[in-house]
């Protein structure tokens, strides 16, 4: 057989039916993740027509987008932001139990953000296929599964079939060389790239995370990587499991055990790109180039160095942007006022993450005026972090300390900004009015958003960290 | 799924591109459990002001782009969230098509999947189309061809399997369920390997 790329060995084993002129590909799913906000309409659509979920035991729910970040009253009532969230989290309570599928609901110690739950879970795994009606199912390519967004419709097939139809994407390998400097993370890498590729950029392909810079990433890096993939319009983004792959994975409950274990890892070994594999496009990006980088627009695409000058609006859109963003041409981002700090989303809401911030915050105070919210991505993640002492940090520094859920990222669940309001977030996306109508976002990583809470002005963390060595 | 052959309709022009999915409908809007009723909420926060007041800035309010079926709007259009909210909201408004030369790959499925048709089309061919709003449009789904009013023809290319659905009224479940066979054969397989 010829080379191949990791993503067609992923694909070549998952076709059920293969491609024709007339019919895409029936690939077969392993993994199905279902939450509140994109499932209702499939579970009704299976009702009406009569139809078995498949595959219960490929099928792992939670409630993460559309439930409060506040704990529940006295009386045990949660503080919905309104009925109808209120209603959409009971309805997917009775659809599980309807369907039998597994929810980690309110009651389980492992609710979470979806994409932080499956892969804590164990539940994602090498060389697996795997969906979720939510374009950031991307973040599970980090383990080298082929994973990606899909919608309600497609959420019925995967439950009526286990199965989807698929045109083959195109191929995209983005080559990291050499090493992030100190004091610049995944966040910044993965803005970067989205800068340099466009948001767009990625349209109708896999992208494919090598290099030197991207194998010396920590799991829960590659999950902050892959999980942007979709914002540069990739069909997904994944990374090549390798010893950091499995070491985070060993012991988790849903991952194989005993010589299960030994068998998959053996297995997982193959999962990489062949030497002489070709790739429908590529791009090499340095990343001892990469400075701490934030959005300066209302799109992923529009990111830049924090210290270099935003360049002049080169059309009416980016005019617009600009205009939105309240942004002045040919000055830094670096010292613009900053009202809301938000930690937390699919993005960067680990442990690893909150960890990074409370290394900057730690026995320093958010300056006056800004607000800060800290959502941990799970309840795992919570209690790990309050094991450690990170929510003490950030309690002490005057941040608000939540309990999980997607909460600022999406700002369907009440937690919002107000009009005008400058946010620099950890999570995916600066679109207008993504965090509350007429809110400003500005994309960075945890570092960045700690630093600029403590300044009151979007911060280099680099400073701050110096600070800390010192 | 209604069959969906022929759209005649004026064009209505959203010149912006990376229209994004909680620009076509927020994301507050969507506790919903329903898929109906959605148009109410399409473009809301460009539509409408702070005030409630229709926008008088948003190309689709002004009395020219009323009744117009067709949306010829800016690259990259429906980027961002993999919500099917966004072509239910933009159908129940009375858009029936949306012509681009590049549509975010989530969205164009979802859309396909709804009878809402998202045509990939040349950059000159959308450059034109773009800067002359108001054109009477035929769009035929079997010839897969756009007439213009002078008799000029544009054609597209829409996935074969999608267009069949189109044509025909019938969704790809069925398809899928037809697999039945194959997929518990997959499934045994599978489970033999491991």
């Amino acid at each position: 057989m010829s080379a191949r790329t990791l993503f067609e060995k992923i694909w070549d084993s998952h076709v059920v039916a293969p491609e024709t002129t007339d019919t895409p590909a029936v690939i077969y799913i392993d993994l199905h993740l279902v939450h509140e906000v994109t499932s209702p309409q499939a579970f009704s659509e299976l009702r009406e027509r009569g139809l078995k979920l498949r595959r219960p035991d490929r099928t792992l729910a939670t409630l993460d987008h559309s439930t409060p970040t506040l704990p529940a009253l006295p009386n045990g009532e949660r503080p919905y932001a309104n009925a109808e969230a209120k209603a959409q989290v009971a309805q997917l309570e009775t659809n599980c139990r309807e369907f039998g599928v597994k929810l980690y609901g309110w009651d389980s110690s492992d609710r979470g953000i979806v994409h932080v739950i499956g892969p804590e879970l164990g539940a994602t795994q090498p060389g697996m296929t795997i969906v979720c009606g939510d374009s950031h199912t991307s973040t599970h390519g980090a383990f080298g599964a082929l994973a990606f967004g899909i919608g309600t419709t497609e959420v019925g097939h995967v439950m009526a079939t286990q199965c989807l139809l698929q045109r083959k994407p195109k191929t995209f390998a983005i080559h990291v060389d050499g090493k992030l400097p100190r004091g610049v993370g995944a966040k910044d890498l993965i803005l970067h790239i989205i800068g340099e590729i466009g948001v767009d950029g990625g349209t109708g392909h896999v992208l494919e995370y090598r290099g030197a810079a991207i194998e010396a990433l920590s799991i829960e890096e590659r999950m902050t990587v892959c999980n942007m993939s979709i914002e540069a319009g990739a069909r997904a983004g994944l990374i090549a499991p390798d010893e950091t792959t499995f070491a985070w994975l060993k012991g988790r409950p849903n991952a194989p055990q005993g010589a299960a274990w030994d068998a998959a890892v053996q297995r997982w070994r193959n999962l990489h790109s062949d030497a002489d594999a070709t790739y429908d496009r590529e791009v090499r990006i340095d990343a001892g180039q990469i400075r701490p980088t934030v959005t300066y627009g209302t799109h992923p695409g529009m990111a830049i160095a924090m210290d270099k000058p935003v360049p002049a609006a080169r059309n009416a859109q980016e005019q617009r942007a600009l205009d939105y963003m309240q942004g002045k041409p040919n000055q830094p981002m670096q010292g613009t006022a900053v009202d809301v700090v938000f930690i937390g989303s699919c993005t960067n809401s680990r442990l690893s993450d909150l960890r990074e911030a409370a290394s900057v915050l730690r026995g320093r105070h958010v300056a006056n005026g800004v607000r800060m919210l800290v959502v941990p991505g799970s309840e795992a993640v919570r209690r790990d972090a309050e094991r450690e002492g990170l929510h003490e940090v950030f309690l002490a520094a005057g941040a608000e300390w939540r309990i999980p859920g997607c909460s600022m990222c999406i700002a369907m669940n009440g937690d919002l900004a107000q009009p005008g309001q400058l946010v620099v977030s950890t999570s995916n996306r600066n679109f207008e009015g993504r965090q509350g109508r007429g809110a400003r976002t500005v994309l960075a990583s945890p570092a960045t958003a700690a630093a600029s809470a403590i300044a009151g002005a979007i911060a280099d963390p680099r400073e701050y960290l110096q600070e800390v060595a010192a | 799924m209604q069959s969906v052959t022929r759209i005649h309709s004026r064009t209505a022009v959203l010149v912006d591109e990376n229209i994004d999915t909680d620009r076509i409908i927020p994301a507050r809007f969507l506790t919903t459990t329903e898929r109906s009723g959605l148009g109410k909420y399409a473009f809301q926060d460009w539509r409408y002001r702070q005030d409630g007041g229709d926008n008088p800035d948003f190309p689709l309010n002004k009395p020219e782009a009323r009744g117009c079926n067709i949306l010829v709007a800016g690259r990259n259009f429906g980027c961002g969230s993999s919500r099917e909210h966004a072509p239910w909201a933009l159908l129940d408004y009375g858009i029936q098509a949306v012509l681009c030369s590049e549509i975010a790959d989530i969205f164009r499925g979802n859309a396909l999947k709804n009878g809402l048709l998202a045509i990939v089309l040349d950059e000159a061919e959308h450059r034109w189309l773009l800067s002359n709003p108001g054109t009477e449009l035929s769009i035929d789904v079997r010839e897969q061809v756009i007439e213009l009013p002078d008799g000029g023809r544009i054609h597209f290319r829409l996935e074969p399997f999608a267009r069949h659905c189109l044509l025909n009224g019938v969704d790809q479940l069925g398809f899928l369920l037809q697999q039945a066979e194959a997929i518990t054969q997959y499934e045994q397989q599978q489970e033999k390997a491991a």
